[in-house]
């Protein structure tokens, strides 16, 4: 009995989406005020209400921080040892990603990072590791995000001696041989032809570059040309420039002695050359352009609506009162998005949203649905009303309560590995964030209070500026849509070449 | 390959050396679990994992869509839905009114459904006028809902990853809590299956035929599996679609759910797993005295039908505007079988990684497909499928797909495996167990499942043993027996740009 190897999990991996399963919609990770008893309870009875279920005191809980350590040459170094399992896993994540890419080669970082690993070292070939590491049972993997590329493993305590060095020479002498780059070529150019058989994807894609601009280094999209455009060379040059000590940052943790690991881990880095740190890319963001953008899709009986804007960084002040904000708004079951669109009136299964946030760039800010196309213009108008009503109305002291409760009860739940610890820790250190932001984190959401959600919310959700995209089957619309305003259409039949 | 020998042994020293660490492993999960089967027949397990003050549970019923016959399908997820609606004493603001309202609705709809459905001599009228009365008593009963209380205190008072899921065998409930608030977990989870509550059923439904668009009408990949597991089986419930067919969507009641509910929830069809900070001597006694409150129920009739031996190749084609996609499938036995480890040999052989067969065919050496695996589908409890699944590369249709698949399953049938491939399936089948092994929610579902489908949750270990006993020819026994021309059904999507839209399953 093997349950992971379903077909549905074949086929997301295949095409990078979400799978199909019957399950309710997610919750929100967010925990530290006890309700305090209403009333006694027999002891030994049961409770004949939730409130009157005591809540003792949490037990206390120090989690456990890793060690950092800073080599001469730059490089930051996590370790965080976990003795319950018989594992040593790790990443370094080297500064540089798809934002540092030429526009006219988008996805070369995305090419760099499969051809990183399946293309080998100089002494041996992709395929040899594979039948290494699969013999071991122990994985290495490379990836890239818009900021950064990553390299990663897992392996079997007693294999770290075999499989460490891999990593290694990985780093050191990589081959980026050309017929896997081939490979990857023929895998990435597929995938694009595959782009708009998926409602969600197109959604996310199309959304994305109408809040950020479809030119903007963190919505562009590969097309078959950008793809075709990368050679060999670019990827040598690409490991050149950006792998060096002064852009990487290790994490490792598993059933390891810190002294000794770390000796390992000095020994194997401290003689690599500082190298360049990366120049950060400028990018600048401006509003989307207002209106209603349309997908027709005629293959489909649910339309998705997607109504985006620019978002915030975390450095904002307004982070907290935003964050509250979320939760109340569009966060779990007892959002107001997920009662009243969801719940009350049937309309969707998915609905949600919220102002974006992210490290260091503004957010996607984005409320979207799925409804039957007979309920596309109802569902529109149904997300607008409930923004109109945050924005002109006032968050009620109870919901602010209940929307608080939820982050802080459940913050545990941020740090209740020393994975996540370690994960954490590495994220602050890469963006420059102060290591106790989590702290601070939960002493600003406990500030909030109602007025601060009534003013963020004025501040950063405006139904009139905002870009509001269709995906679905026009003609079988409750409403054509131009009675919200004119429809721009898009068109996303895939270019063969640029300038379209 | 250059210096294959050290490597063959060092693998020997890798793999006795998870053989120790599996027997240490069994040991220690030995001394932190607790199982114990309350009188009314709920069976609980209890593992001690104190790494952080939080812990994780995993409820098992044993009923799903499997379960369904013609006129409910889609039920036994419609009621997982429902299990979020509330109790008696959450949700509402007046139980003993809602009460009442709530069987004028009942009432209402049973009038409308039944004119609404006769084949002969329908009065359209009186149809309109009984959906408005029903709809009128929908409003009615809506007065005194509070909607989503239950999931707004499980998330007031920290829970994460408040989720639930139905497929063909199963229904399982789950989150994870701060550990002092273990009591009113208990309250909750044994309130929600002592009496729950049908508020809302007829939104909730709509709620759920918009899961169903989404996850299959506008979805090729959905359609595709609808239409490959309907071709497969003509007789058992894993041919029918978890979510529900669109007419059984639109016509089943909240007495229907009522009654799955009695029949099916008892008390000896649930395990309920927790694992955290929590310690068994003070953890059993709440749970006992909260889920003890579940009266006891006969356990319900297994199922009787079961799929006759195919006899003929069958072959769904679907002409779509998506992409290609290419499966296949084979008849094979339940996880009861003796040869059932054997299958799960070649769903990783076939499959695991970049060394697979599949994958070095396919995807590498070939370059006709770019991701191409094979596994077991659509459940476990039942006999299942063996499927072989392949998305064409760019330019490569779906029945190309057929020939280098066959070309994989001839290799099984007349060839041994060679010895480091099956070491290594061995290897990582216990790697891979080991990693399954470092969280609460992960474990919970693990020690559920096992407990609820084996009685015994130490299987999980054992089937690594089974694994273990894999020989080359059990391989290719299984492979003869399994994979031959008339056990085979196939479904593909071959893109079409002209031919007419697909089925939406639903009437414009």
């Amino acid at each position: 009995m093997n349950r992971l190897n379903s077909l549905l999990l074949a086929l997301s991996f295949v095409l990078l989406n979400a799978a199909v399963a019957g399950s309710q919609s997610p919750a929100p990770a967010a925990t530290a005020t006890p309700s305090a008893p209403s009333a006694q309870r027999p002891s030994g009875g049961v409770a004949t209400s939730w409130q009157q279920v005591p809540i003792p005191p949490l037990h206390a809980f120090k989690p456990q921080e890793p060690r950092r350590v800073q080599l001469e040459n730059g490089m930051v170094i996590f370790l965080q040892e976990d003795h319950e399992l018989p594992l040593i896993d790790g990443a370094i994540r080297i500064r540089g990603g798809s934002l540092d890419e030429p526009a006219d080669k988008t996805g070369l970082v995305a090419l760099y990072a499969d051809v990183w690993r399946t293309g080998g070292t100089t002494s041996k070939t992709g395929d040899q590791l594979d039948d290494f590491l699969e013999a071991h049972a122990a994985r290495i993997e490379a990836a890239e995000s818009p900021d950064s590329t990553s390299l990663s493993w897992s392996a079997l305590k007693e294999n770290f001696d075999q499989v460490f060095p891999v990593v290694l020479d990985l780093l050191e002498h990589p081959e980026f041989r050309q017929d896997k780059l081939d490979l990857a070529k023929q895998q990435f150019s597929s995938l694009i032809s595959r782009r708009n058989d998926d409602m969600d994807e197109i959604t996310q894609r199309e959304s994305t570059r109408l809040a950020y601009g479809a030119n903007n280094p963190y919505a562009r999209t590969p097309e078959y040309y950008t793809i075709a455009a990368v050679a060999r060379e670019d990827l040598l040059q690409w490991h050149k420039r950006m792998v060096s000590p002064a852009n990487m940052i290790l994490g490792i943790t598993g059933d390891f002695d810190s002294a000794a690991m770390e000796q390992r881990l000095r020994q194997a880095f401290a003689g690599l050359p500082r190298g360049e740190p990366l120049v950060p890319a400028k990018i600048t963001f401006r509003d989307p352009s207002a209106g209603i953008y349309l997908v027709d899709k005629n293959d489909v009986n649910q339309s998705e609506i997607s109504m985006v804007d620019l978002g915030i960084d975390r450095r904002n002040p307004d982070y907290y009162a935003v964050e509250v904000m979320n939760e109340l708004f569009g966060g779990g079951f007892s959002s107001r998005l997920f009662v009243n669109i969801r719940t009350r009136q049937g309309l969707a299964y998915s609905v949600g949203g919220g102002v974006g946030t992210a490290f260091d760039h503004p957010g996607v800010t984005r409320f979207s649905m799925g409804t039957k196309s007979g309920s596309t213009a109802a569902g529109i108008e149904a997300l607008r009303k409930e923004m109109d009503g945050l924005i002109h109305g006032a968050v009620k002291a109870e919901e602010l309560k209940k929307a608080k409760d939820a982050i802080l009860n459940s913050f545990i739940f941020e740090f209740d590995s020393k994975e996540k610890v370690l994960a954490e820790r590495m994220r602050y250190e890469f963006y420059g964030y102060p290591p106790d932001f989590l702290e601070r984190y939960r002493a600003g959401i406990e500030k909030v209070t109602t007025a601060d959600v009534d003013r963020v919310a004025r501040k950063y959700i405006h139904p009139e500026k905002m870009a509001v995209l269709v995906v679905g089957d026009a003609k079988d619309f409750d409403r054509n849509l131009s009675t919200f305003g004119k429809v721009t259409p898009i068109d996303i039949s895939i270019p063969e070449k640029p300038g379209k | 390959m250059k210096n294959a020998s050290p490597r063959i042994l060092a693998l020997v020293l890798v793999f006795s050396a998870a053989i120790a660490l599996r027997a240490q492993d069994i040991a220690s999960f030995e001394k932190r679990i607790t199982v114990k089967k309350l009188a009314n027949g709920l069976t609980v397990v209890i593992m001690e994992r104190p790494e952080a003050p939080v812990f994780s549970f995993y409820i098992h019923v044993d009923v799903g869509s499997a379960q369904e016959v013609p006129g409910i399908t889609g039920l036994a997820h419609m009621f997982e839905h429902m299990a979020f609606k509330g109790t008696h004493e959450i949700g509402t603001r007046n139980w003993p009114a809602e009460k009442a309202a709530l069987e004028k609705v009942e009432t209402a709809y049973a009038a409308y459904l039944k004119e609404k459905l006769k084949e002969v001599g329908r009065d359209d009228k009186k149809v309109a006028q009984l959906e408005k009365a029903w709809q009128d008593a929908v409003t009615a009963a809506d007065e005194f809902v509070i909607p989503n209380q239950f999931g707004e205190i499980v998330e007031s008072q920290g829970g994460a990853g408040l989720n639930a899921s139905t497929d063909r065998d199963e229904t399982s409930y789950y989150y994870s809590f701060p550990q002092n608030r273990l009591e009113l977990w208990a309250y909750l989870e044994s309130e929600r299956f002592l009496e729950p509550v049908m508020r809302q059923f007829y939104k909730e439904r709509d709620v759920v035929f918009e899961e169903r668009r989404m996850s299959v009408d506008s979805s090729p990949q959905g359609r595709l599996l609808e239409q490959f597991l309907g071709a497969a089986y003509i007789a058992h419930p894993y041919g029918r679609p978890v979510v529900g067919w669109p007419s059984d969507l639109r016509s089943f009641s909240a007495t229907d759910a009522m009654n799955f509910f009695r029949k099916y929830y008892v008390p000896a069809n649930m395990v309920v797993a927790v694992v955290g900070d929590v310690k068994a001597s003070e953890a059993l006694p709440i749970i006992e005295r909260y889920f003890g409150r579940i009266p006891a129920r006969p356990a319900p009739e297994p199922l009787r039908t079961a799929e006759p031996p195919q006899q003929a190749l069958r072959e769904v084609v679907i002409h779509d505007h998506s992409q290609p996609l290419y499966v296949e499938g084979y008849h094979r036995p339940d996880f009861r079988d003796p040869d059932d480890a054997v299958y799960d040999v070649l769903s990783d052989l076939l499959s695991k990684g970049r060394t697979s067969r599949l994958y070095r065919s396919l995807v590498r050496d070939k370059r006709i497909a770019i991701a191409a695996q094979g596994g077991s589908f659509p459940g476990n409890k039942y006999p299942s499928l063996f499927f072989f699944f392949a998305a064409p590369a760019q330019g490569h249709t779906a029945e190309e797909m057929a020939k280098p698949i066959h070309e994989e399953i001839e290799k099984l049938k007349t060839q041994d495996v060679s010895d480091e491939e099956l070491q290594s399936i061995k290897t990582r089948a216990k790697a891979d167990l080991i990693r399954g092994l470092g969280n609460d929610q992960g474990l919970a579902v693990q020690l559920g499942e096992y407990q609820a489908l084996y009685g015994d949750w130490r299987e999980l270990f054992r089937q690594i043993d089974e694994i273990d006993k894999v020989t080359k020819a059990d391989i290719r026994r299984v492979a003869n027996k399994t994979f031959r021309e008339e056990n085979r059904t196939v479904a593909k999507i071959e893109t079409s740009e002209t031919k007419g839209a697909p089925a939406k399953g639903e009437p414009r």
